[in-house]
């Protein structure tokens, strides 16, 4: 018999929504699971695990980044959001808030990764159009809504933040 | 006062959780779970001469391995043909785990489970399947001249062969002052819904029960199928659709290999296991859909009406027939639309290949049968120089002609009756809103332009709602709060909102005290799926005549509490009261206490019961004969046939002169679900029906090699559209109510994607000016059309060319 086939393990803490979060995972345990299954928050959806889909991107250091396409050692010196982060229950965020108002989900397996991906769009621009608007969810899958509720919803979460500044 | 929440656009109750990170959708089940894993064939069509799995066998934190030869008893044999029918005569399914051969690339041949999925994934890599490779069939041109076959004793590769004929075709074709032969083609897509397939399942061994949780859209469906797979009491397991990430369709056949497999693994091992397929292997081993070639021959008279009507068609069912044939039915039957020819006939065959199996995708089988019975609606305007619209209203089923039989059984075995519609009041909207009969000016003023525009129309008709039945359970317990089942599933269409609608309006109760469980074994074990678009029909009809029976009991409970006629009643907001003395009244709660003979005072309804509590008479049992403790309803709503919705799109697009590629500047759909429960929820599934039907008219298609290889399986290469890619969507609804059922409704889940191909193609082909045959079409294509139609290869539309005559629509398919 050969030697069996052992992992290294290695000690990965990642700060996520404000709090480090710790475990001992091997280097190629992508951000994605580690968040999903070491920490637990299973906000984060994975749709493809080839970057293209955009339903596992969190924002690290506020800039949207595709999750399944970095290893959880990579995320150690930044800070993560997950949609987790964006709001509560009963504290919805403007970008929450807009898309519960606009019908901009259905099954919602892709909403996280819009949720996120809207959020860092609107900070970079608060007021766009709606070409804009579109334009800036067109990097996105959704195979539920036909997208015309989501460009809605990143216009009314424009006004949604306006009006709490 | 109650506000009124059946028709409105209440907001969707399960969003503020799924807008937060608080779905639950399968993978988010069982941490601590071990992973499946699987070694898939690489191969179309190979014979398994050998299994090694040696090398497996070194990694750290492999569990198991299991192959063909390790599957007992019903695990081993292969898995059920769910819905057998006379014309399958060739019906075949596969093996849980591939048995000597395999008849695709992706079929499952070693399951691995291990500690986590990547350690299942390394010991995968290192198992090692000799194969002998055999002869490929891929494509229908492939099956039909069936040179090799995919099954040895399946005939010509025939599965199916189905003819249904109402009237004499061939003697109407004969008599028929013009006849019209179109070949038309439509190609694989796939439901590609965001989350893959999934299934966890836990064995409690202390109770010999099992309890699975998968990413279906029928729960009892899977628990039916596993129970007797593993030879276990129905009794003994339970299965729950969590939070689903989108189903479309494929999530309705049942049981997948990895639905057996995972549960039998998970008893045999005695721990927890899941399974959650990754992309690729949802492109190659789940299903696909829409590949299907048709011959149309159509005879019609000088207005155009439809004198006869015979239709061929070929249906690529892929490697394996789990679902039957339902999807070329319902194309059989669903194609003819609003229209009614005077003779109709159509046949089919139902065709193996070596590719991945064939199940229904949203639309199932219509959107072919809408192409092949629009592409020809254009065709004989064409040739008699009429508007496109003006042909389609001749030939329209009028009202006062409903209900109407067209004279076949359609997929649920049971006659194609139309039970209402307006089809000329559906189509004068459409004609209104997209500007219809000003499209010449705009072409002209484009044209001025140097832009090329055309508009394109399609006309649908939906069976929606097919039974046979399902059920409603609603319970109130002495809190107020309102618990509401049924047992079909949701994957997105907001059925935890819908039915609380139903239930909160026939009961008159606010939303927020009611709750909605759906796909649960534990609290409706009876129930069929969601599929058909029959969700709101089946189960919002069961909710309300379950609501109905449990308004009655209640208001019996509360007539002889507060000694009034029940007449008397009403309920306003979870609250029983004398109607112009609203003083005297009692909550729902309190009447589920004393609606309970056993009547601990556990809480504060319980007590402020007792004020009501009567004389106690020795002499009546506490609970009567007739009657039942607790205020609960429950009742099934089992319609005689399905309900049938329509609608008509319109579309305007740009095609670009030099690089021939497509714009949809406009995209317009009126449609008529009958009464809508929501109509922001059913304009989402409009908006994202007609998203997919962009997808299969522009972009969507697998593409086989010829050695049966998909080459583009993956979200990088199968171009589902972005944002980018959808129009803008206008939308105008009628209400026809159905007189089928009491809400009046019908289904709208499908109906949006049904008429995108053939509205897109009529578009194109009005601007190009030569047929267009084939969907979905790219850039290229166009290209590649334009180039043959200059070289005279492709002949010019008949209202494009002054020399009449020469029939426009080209034919190269043999009949067999
Ligand atoms: S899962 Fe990361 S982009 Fe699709
Ligand atoms: S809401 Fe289902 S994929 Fe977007």
């Amino acid at each position: 018999m050969s030697e069996p086939m052992v992992e290294q393990l290695l000690d990965v803490t990642v700060t996520v929504n404000g709090r480090p979060r710790h475990a001992r995972v091997p280097a190629r345990r992508l951000l994605s699971d580690f968040l999903r299954h070491d920490v637990g928050l299973t906000g984060t959806h994975v749709g493809c695990e080839h970057g293209v889909c955009g339903a596992c991107t969190v924002l690290v250091d506020g800039a949207p980044m595709r999750s399944c396409l970095m290893f959880a050692v990579t995320a150690q010196a930044y800070a993560v959001t997950t949609v987790e982060g964006l709001g509560s229950m009963d504290g919805l965020g403007p970008v929450q808030q807009a898309f519960l108002e606009c019908h901009g989900l259905q099954c919602g397996f892709c909403t996280p990764g819009f949720l996120t991906t809207v959020t860092a769009f609107l900070c970079d621009n608060p007021d766009p159009t709606e070409g804009q608007a579109r334009e800036a969810i067109s990097g996105n899958l959704c195979r539920c809504t036909g997208y015309q509720n989501i460009v809605r919803s990143v216009l009314r979460a424009a006004e949604l933040r306006a009006e709490a500044t | 006062m109650t506000t009124q929440l059946f028709g409105a656009p209440v907001r969707r109750r399960e969003d503020p959780r799924l807008l937060t990170g608080g779905g639950r959708y399968l993978d988010d089940l069982g941490a601590g779970a071990l992973a499946a894993a699987f070694v898939r064939s690489p191969h179309a069509h190979a014979r398994i001469l050998d299994i090694d799995v040696t090398g497996a066998l070194d990694v750290d934190g492999l569990v198991a391995v299991y192959t063909y030869e390790d599957l007992p008893g019903r695990v081993a044999e292969p898995l059920p043909l769910l819905i057998p029918h006379p014309a399958l005569t060739h019906g075949r399914t596969q093996y849980a785990l591939a048995r000597d051969e395999v008849n695709h690339v992706g079929e499952p041949v070693v399951m691995v489970v291990a500690r986590d999925r990547y350690l299942a994934e390394d010991a995968c890599e290192r198992i090692r399947v000799e194969y002998e490779p055999l002869p490929v069939v891929v494509g229908i041109e492939a099956a039909r001249r069936a040179d090799d076959l995919v099954h040895p004793d399946v005939p010509g590769n025939v599965a199916a062969h189905l003819v249904q004929e109402v009237g004499d075709v061939e003697a109407a074709l004969e008599g028929a002052p013009h006849t019209l032969t179109l070949d038309l083609s439509v190609e694989r897509s796939a439901s590609m819904p965001l989350e893959g397939k999934g299934v966890l399942a836990r064995w409690d061994a202390e109770q010999g029960e099992l309890r699975l949780f998968s990413s279906t859209q029928t729960s009892t469906g899977v628990r039916a199928a596993v129970a007797a797979k593993l030879d276990l009491p129905l009794a003994k397991v339970e299965c729950i659709a969590p939070d689903v990430g989108g189903g479309f369709g494929v999530k309705i056949n049942h049981p997948w290999p990895e639905e057996v497999l995972v549960p039998w693994a998970a008893r045999l091992l005695d721990r927890e296991v899941k399974w959650v397929e990754d992309r690729r292997e949802h492109f190659i081993s789940s299903a696909h859909e829409r590949g299907q070639l048709h011959r149309v021959r159509v005879g019609f008279d000088d207005d155009g009406r439809l004198l006869a009507l015979d239709v061929r068609f070929w249906h690529d069912n892929g490697a394996y027939t789990p679902y039957g044939i339902i999807v070329p039915i319902i194309t059989s039957t669903q194609l003819l639309g609003p229209y009614k020819p005077a003779a109709y006939r159509c046949e089919f065959w139902s065709l193996y290949t070596n590719t991945v199996l064939v199940t229904p995708y949203r639309g199932a089988g219509r959107p072919q049968g809408c192409f092949a019975m629009e592409r020809t609606m254009d065709a004989i305007a064409d040739r008699l120089g009429v508007d496109r619209a003006e042909v389609r209203s001749r030939n329209f089923i009028l009202p006062s002609e409903m209900p109407y039989d067209q004279g076949l059984l359609f997929q649920d075995g049971r006659p194609l009756k139309y039970d209402s519609g307006d089809f000329p009041a559906t189509l004068a909207r459409l004609k209104a809103m997209v500007a219809w009969d000003d499209f010449g000016d705009y072409r002209r003023q484009a044209e001025a332009e140097g832009r090329r525009v055309g508009m394109g129309i399609g006309c649908y008709v939906e069976g929606t709602g097919v039974g046979p039945y399902e059920g409603g359970h609603i319970q109130v317990e002495t809190s107020g709060r309102v618990n509401v089942s049924t047992g079909l599933t949701s994957q997105g269409q907001g059925h935890q909102t819908v039915f609380a609608q139903v239930v909160a309006h026939e009961l008159g109760v606010p939303l927020e005290d009611v709750f909605v469980t759906t796909g649960d074994t534990r609290r409706m074990p009876y129930a069929v799926g969601t599929f058909a678009s029959r969700a709101a029909v089946m189960s919002g009809n069961a909710l309300a005549l379950a609501a109905r029976a449990l308004r009655a009991k209640a208001l019996r409970i509360a007539a002889e509490a507060l000694e009034v006629a029940t007449e008397d009643l009403e309920i306003v907001e979870g609250v029983v009261r004398v109607k112009g003395a609203p003083g005297t009244s009692m909550s729902l709660g309190t009447v589920s206490v004393m609606s309970n003979p056993l009547r601990y005072a556990f809480d504060e309804a319980a007590k402020a019961a007792t004020q009501f509590a009567g004389a106690n008479d020795p002499d009546r049992a506490p609970v009567a004969d007739d009657d039942e403790p607790g205020l609960e309803g429950r009742d099934f709503y089992s319609p005689t046939q399905a309900t049938f919705a329509n609608g008509m799109h319109a579309a305007v697009v740009e095609t670009d002169p030099v690089t021939a590629e497509i714009r949809i500047l406009r995209y317009c759909v009126v449609h008529d679900c009958g009464t809508m429960i929501n109509p922001m929820i059913v304009e989402g599934q409009v908006h994202g029906g007609v998203a997919q039907g962009v997808g299969g008219a522009l972009y969507e298609r697998m593409v086989y090699d010829e050695s049966g290889q998909l080459l583009n399986a993956s979200f990088m290469d199968f171009l589902m559209p972005y944002a980018s890619e959808v129009p803008y969507i206008e939308t105008d609804h009628l209400e026809t109510p159905s007189p089928l059922n009491p809400l009046g409704i019908k289904g709208a889940g499908e109906a949006g994607c049904i008429p995108v191909s053939a509205v897109i193609a009529s578009a194109i082909e009005d601007a190009e000016g030569f047929p267009i045959t084939s969907m979905p079409i790219s850039p290229v294509e166009l290209w590649e059309l334009r180039r043959r139609h200059e070289a005279g290869d492709l002949p010019s539309l008949a209202r494009s060319t002054t020399s009449a005559g020469s029939a426009a629509y080209p034919s190269t398919l043999e009949a067999p």
